[in-house]
């Protein structure tokens, strides 16, 4: 019909490795969230501590990350600061772009997030005794961190998407890395890519699900 | 530190990746933008069942990244059908069904926010469907949907970057040849970065001042 043989067999024998880096794809998506979350808390603190400087600093992070394109993000963590001398490893390179982009999006959930916590609940803990610090960690962030629950779970598919980029650092052992080097060996770019394509679908789909998951353990009240 | 070998040529060079860049934007947002109303107004009248299969491709447009879709068109589209179509038709393609696959949903969240009652006071003066679309649903609808469309044509114009890989010289690729040429990193990143933000920041900006005026509290 297509006056093309698709080998379907071929591409699927190479299943395993595939699979390999589907887990490296998920390791770097994780741990990019888990720091990006805490970075993106910190910088949501910045905002809320009334200090020019710190104020600055998170915004000019926060419309950054916003603004440029992720592929950017990485380019700069890669060839940018190599300017500097400082030469990271393609895994550390991506996971850094990723972690930047990450924590510039979820500081800005964090901030729509707590617009919708009456100030009056963080008073009500400074007037119990709290630090500005206690009242933030036990009464506000909680709640902050259950409204921005949604965003959340779209950044982290987010962030999995984003881990095909590690290709263009050089990253070979990734997902989409190592469809790339196999396509490189077999010539078989549709087939490959779409298994990498299906595999791609279901982690998302699994994340998603977690998520619900998650959600409705956590949160009930 | 501050000399360079970048010459007016070079930066004129970039300025013509800025613009392949918009071309590419532009082009998949604005055909984007009509696909995604037709499959967001398509999803709300037919329900979830019956929209199953459109929401379906849509959810893969989201799920998928934009690298691998590139990838999987042009390799279909090239060496599976044997067609002669260019890269930048590969890419326009691609990311106006990516778009269509946002805007659908923003479309669907604008048409749900408006109330049912306003829409049954509109077919109880005897408007038709078609009516009660266009002068009800789609000003109030607008209202709601503006701000996040104008997020989601912004994130068009980010990911348009990675069309480098169907052979369109936009404002990355753009950079990274120069880089190549002249060995200076961080300068030309910089410069492109600048770019990305001068076209990105003030859209962005409107959009969340629209947001603020517009919303309803």
């Amino acid at each position: 019909m297509f006056g093309y043989t698709f080998q379907w067999k071929q591409a699927l024998s190479k299943l395993p490795q595939m699979l390999d880096g589907a887990l490296v794809t998920m390791e770097i998506a994780l741990l990019s969230m888990a720091i990006g979350i805490a970075l993106a808390v910190l910088l949501t603190l910045f905002r809320l501590s009334g200090n020019r400087v710190l104020n600055g600093f998170a915004v000019t992070w926060v419309e950054v990350a916003r603004n440029t394109p992720a592929l950017f993000q990485i380019y700069m963590a890669h060839f940018g600061v190599a300017s500097f001398g400082i030469h990271f490893s393609p895994f550390t390179s991506l996971l850094i772009g990723i972690t930047f982009n990450n924590a510039g999006y979820l500081a800005e959930n964090f901030r729509g997030a707590l617009k919708a916590i009456p100030e009056t609940q963080t008073r009500a803990g400074r007037s119990l005794g709290m630090t500005p610090l206690e009242a933030f960690g036990y009464i506000v962030m909680p709640q902050m961190l259950r409204i921005a629950f949604l965003p959340m779970t779209n950044q982290m598919v987010w962030a999995i998407l984003m881990t095909s980029l590690g290709v263009t650092v050089g990253l070979n052992i990734d997902l989409y890395g190592v469809t790339q080097d196999l396509n490189a060996l077999t010539f078989r770019t549709f087939e490959l890519f779409a298994i990498a394509g299906v595999i791609f679908y279901l982690i998302t789909k699994i994340i998603q699900l977690g998520a619900r998951l998650v959600a409705a353990r956590l949160f009930r009240y | 530190m501050f000399d360079t070998a970048l010459s007016a040529a070079d930066l004129w060079f970039l300025t013509k990746g800025a613009g392949m860049t918009i071309l590419v934007t532009a082009v998949s947002v604005v055909f984007g933008t009509v696909l995604g109303i037709v499959f967001g107004v398509f999803r709300y009248q037919l329900g979830a069942i019956w929209a199953a299969p459109v929401t379906f491709v849509l959810d893969v447009s989201r799920s998928i990244p934009l690298l691998i879709q590139l990838v999987l068109a042009n390799a279909f589209l090239g060496t599976v059908l044997r067609l002669q179509m260019s890269g930048f038709t590969v890419a326009c393609m691609v990311l106006t069904l990516y778009t269509a696959a946002y805007c659908a949903e923003i479309v669907r969240g604008g048409i749900d926010a408006v109330p049912l009652n306003t829409r049954r006071a509109a077919r109880s003066l005897g408007m038709t469907w078609a009516q009660d679309m266009r002068y009800i649903v789609m000003p109030l609808a607008t209202r709601v949907a503006l701000p996040s469309w104008i997020g989601l044509a912004l994130g068009v114009m980010k990911d348009s970057a990675l069309v480098y890989v169907v052979q369109v010289v936009e404002l990355m690729k753009s950079t990274q040849i120069l880089i190549t040429r002249l060995q200076e990193p961080l300068f030309l990143l910089l410069i492109c970065g600048l770019f990305y933000f001068v076209i990105s920041f003030p859209l962005a900006r409107f959009g969340g001042y629209l947001e603020k005026r517009w919303s309803n509290d």
